[in-house]
């Protein structure tokens, strides 16, 4: 059984965190596509790798906090997180971006 | 093998059901230049593509391509989330309604089915990344249309984020281009790989 520092429900950071990671990783997969056809690149391999290390941070907090994002790479709680509402394609995952000002 | 991240890669909330923009946007989804095309081309074509760039690009944008379908799946289900029986006789969303409801089925615009025959996978890298530019410049195209039809911003948002990676696509699959013209190039090499060199 798994034991956590606090309980596994909903918090006010939620959101928050999750708009993190989702920024985190857009840049890590643009960084990606970007050295798949310029390896040779070092700084943006520099700045690929402190992302990814800074997403593991924040989706490991997120992990611990509010539930699952990654199959295989995440704990649960009792009982099993995984199938806990919402799923991505629900309005109530989803946040809302600011307005740009154009 | 793939594991599945359990969020999209672009937030999507909206807040207004539209049937008729759902009719429209759900062409990305299993239309002629749509995002599950695209997946399937890029993820077959990689078993036969040479050098590392490419079968990297290959590899990489047929996986983000999977979460661009996610997205539009997303959008279609929000948009017809509660919609009446008359906002579905008015919007013009009846005729799929009739087949499908608002469940989300692989279907153009126009109502034709999704089939392979909007993909090729032709073993000659350089037909396949050609036919792969071409693809990100039909979906950019499909998706400035979209956003022509559009008009909230709930809405917008996402698609101007695809309509984006349309154009960083097509650049990136220029570069494989162009390092699999190089490497054809080189006299050491022949393409169709001769049999009794190893193929890079």
């Amino acid at each position: 059984m798994m034991t956590r520092e606090q309980p596994c429900k909903e918090q006010p950071r939620k959101e928050q965190l999750l708009k993190e990671i989702t920024a985190l990783d857009f840049y890590i997969i643009d960084l990606h596509l970007f050295l798949d056809t310029h390896p040779g690149e070092t700084e943006a391999i520099e700045t690929y790798n402190r992302c990814v290390m800074k997403v593991k941070e924040l989706r490991e907090e997120y992990n611990r906090l509010y539930g699952m994002l990654l199959a295989n790479m995440s704990t649960s709680c009792e009982p099993w997180q995984w199938i806990e509402n919402p799923w991505p394609w629900q309005k109530k995952f989803n946040f809302e971006l600011t307005e740009e000002k154009s | 093998m793939w594991m599945y991240d359990k969020k999209l890669e672009y937030p999507i909330k909206i807040k207004n059901p539209d049937p008729r923009m759902a009719k429209l946007i759900i062409t990305q989804y299993g239309g002629p230049d749509g995002e599950l095309g695209a997946s399937l081309r890029y993820l077959s074509q990689r078993f036969s593509m040479v050098t590392p760039e490419a079968k990297a690009i290959l590899n990489d944008i047929g996986t983000e391509e999977l979460a661009h379908l996610e997205m539009i799946g997303t959008m279609v289900r929000q948009l017809t989330r509660g919609i009446s029986t008359k906002e579905i006789e008015e919007s013009g969303f009846a005729a799929y309604y009739v087949d499908h409801d608002t469940a989300v089925y692989p279907v153009s615009a126009s109502g034709t089915p999704f089939t392979a025959a909007y993909i090729q996978s032709k073993g000659d890298p350089i037909t396949d990344l050609y036919e792969n530019m071409a693809a990100e410049q039909k979906a950019r195209s499909t998706y400035e249309y979209l956003l022509d039809l559009a008009d909230d911003p709930d809405v917008i948002g996402p698609l101007r984020f695809l309509r984006e990676r349309e154009i960083v696509h097509f650049q990136r699959f220029g570069e494989a281009l162009r390092i699999v013209q190089d490497f054809l190039a080189e006299k050491r090499y022949s393409f169709p790989c001769d049999k009794t060199e190893p193929c890079r």
